[in-house]
């Protein structure tokens, strides 16, 4: 459906890199965009909406959408765009802002339905809270009918209830046109339930495209447990010693012995796991 | 004291008003380009806008009559061709005010511009909007307030003029005599009667005008939650 080939040298914090991207997305494909900050997602992002310039080709549908000396302008794409910081027309209420970018008042009311926002259609954008306003950005994206839409960390700035409500709704839409879409996302949570194809970026490359599950999953061997947290610190405890270890929102303690505590440093990335281990699972409100 | 003639204020709110027309008309383009333009003239185009910001009216004055004289390329080509002189009449003020207030209305046109978020421009482009279309549905209706100031400092500075009015236009009763003028001329004659009713106006004038925008700013800000 859309096959991109395109370079485009950034300034990094040191020095610059070149942005060097080579892939082909299958249409109604969800795609995840990943990576440290800085790494070009973004750039990369916005160079598919045609917002910025870039060298080489994409090609969507067998229509040229860049290629030397040429680059469609963002109206003639027919994408559709999110913002993080929702981007909406403040001059307008919520449902004119729908109607901005296609005056179908049918498919204007459907999305707002379908998002459970109707009743908020003749709102102005500053009395919204943050959830409320990207569901209406998502509804805008989706007027124009896209067949792309490019969605740059749409849920980063809300709170754990209102991403999942919003996830669900993302995929409801993208499901319900039939769009491909490429979203930049950090959470892990987010991308297993949203995505059907990761793409890790560093310094400008693509270093791994795979499906999320394989693509999160860091166990090798026998380990049945695995996780990836930060050290933070080392303490001597009678004959052992502790590690404090942060893995996600949690910390956690691992005994060390003197031998595995000599050999690590605070402020390493360590990888923590468990083997031969059958562990309980409870609910989180049943204890 | 003379009898108190009304002409001279008539005649320095039509120049204001002509001008603010002009200007608005003009300055909208130049200050969306500037808002939105990488190149590296960017600096000296905005130099050359705000001259007249630090320039002596008279330095302003003296250019203007120099280029617009009949003895000049641009004087004896609407002399010639269109029998419309340029200097020491209503057309001359006007062309010297637009240049003179030309600042006051690019720059807070521009610094609006500026202060939008660059996304919601960019999502109109996205929607499948022209930059046409995104300036006059999204840009302009989302810098009320900095529209509003433009047009009104434009006009107050406009209404507020002296040198270069004076040297460009003399001193010609019901053509160039505008209010600043005249109330210099009762001044050198010595009708300090008049010329304190005159002052005291255009003071009331001006204090009424600026609190107006100022209240609709406080307004504006409050309505949109910004303060």
């Amino acid at each position: 459906m859309l096959s991109i080939d395109i370079s485009k040298t950034l300034a990094g914090s040191d020095k610059n890199f070149d942005l060097s991207v080579s892939i082909e997305l299958k249409k109604r494909e969800f795609v995840a965009l990943s990576g440290e900050s800085g790494s070009g997602k973004t750039t990369l992002l916005r160079i598919l909406a045609g917002l910025e310039s870039a060298d080489g080709e994409i090609v969507a549908n067998g229509i040229k959408w860049l290629s030397p000396g040429y680059s469609m302008p963002p109206r003639e794409r027919n994408i559709g765009f999110v913002f993080q910081d929702y981007a909406l027309f403040e001059n307008m209420s919520v449902l004119k802002n729908l109607l901005f970018v296609n005056n179908d008042i049918k498919l204007a009311y459907r999305l707002l339905e379908m998002t459970s926002m109707s009743d908020l259609s003749g709102r102005s954008p500053s009395t919204l809270s943050g959830g409320q306003k990207q569901r209406v950005a998502l509804c805008r994206a989706f007027m124009g009918r896209p067949k792309l839409l490019l969605m740059d960390e749409p849920l980063s700035a809300l709170d754990p209830a209102t991403r999942s409500r919003l996830q669900h709704d993302i995929l409801n839409l993208h499901d319900e046109f039939a769009t491909t879409t490429v979203m930049v996302s950090h959470d892990p949570g987010e991308i297993y339930k949203l995505a059907d194809r990761v793409l890790k970026i560093d310094h400008g490359r693509i270093v791994n495209d795979s499906r999320p599950l394989e693509h999160f999953l860091h166990t090798s061997g026998s380990q049945k447990f695995s996780f990836r947290g930060e050290l933070l610190d080392i303490i001597k405890r009678d004959v052992v010693y502790i590690g404090i270890v942060a893995i996600g929102q949690q910390i956690v303690e691992i005994v060390l012995d003197s031998n595995e505590a000599s050999t690590l440093s605070v402020g390493d990335t360590v990888i923590v796991g468990a083997k031969a281990f059958a562990p309980e699972i409870f609910s989180k409100d049943s204890r | 004291m003379n009898t108190l003639s009304w002409t001279p204020f008539a005649l320095s709110l039509k120049l204001a008003l002509v001008t603010t027309l002009i200007l608005f008309c003009l300055a909208i383009p130049i200050a969306w380009w500037l808002s939105t333009t990488k190149t590296r003239m960017k600096p000296f185009v905005e130099a050359l806008v705000s001259l007249p910001i630090v320039l002596p009216p008279s330095v302003l004055g003296f250019y203007i009559l120099w280029a617009l004289s009949p003895n000049s390329p641009i004087g004896s080509f609407f002399e010639e061709y269109l029998d419309t002189k340029l200097v020491f009449n209503f057309t001359g003020l006007v062309i010297a005010s637009c240049l003179y207030s030309f600042p006051f209305m690019v720059q807070p046109l521009q610094s609006g511009f500026e202060s939008l978020g660059k996304s919601m421009i960019e999502a109109s482009y996205v929607a499948g909007k022209t930059a046409l279309q995104t300036l006059v549905r999204v840009a302009l209706p989302n810098i009320k307030p900095s529209i509003m100031t433009a047009v009104i400092i434009t006009f107050a500075h406009t209404v507020g003029e002296f040198g270069v009015v004076l040297m460009v236009g003399g001193s010609i009763p019901e053509e160039t005599k505008v209010a600043s003028v005249a109330i210099y001329e009762m001044v050198e004659t010595m009708d300090y009667g008049t010329a304190h009713i005159y002052s005291a106006i255009m003071i009331g004038v001006s204090f009424i005008v600026l609190l107006g925008v100022y209240l609709f700013n406080r307004k504006y800000r409050r309505n949109m939650g910004i303060a």
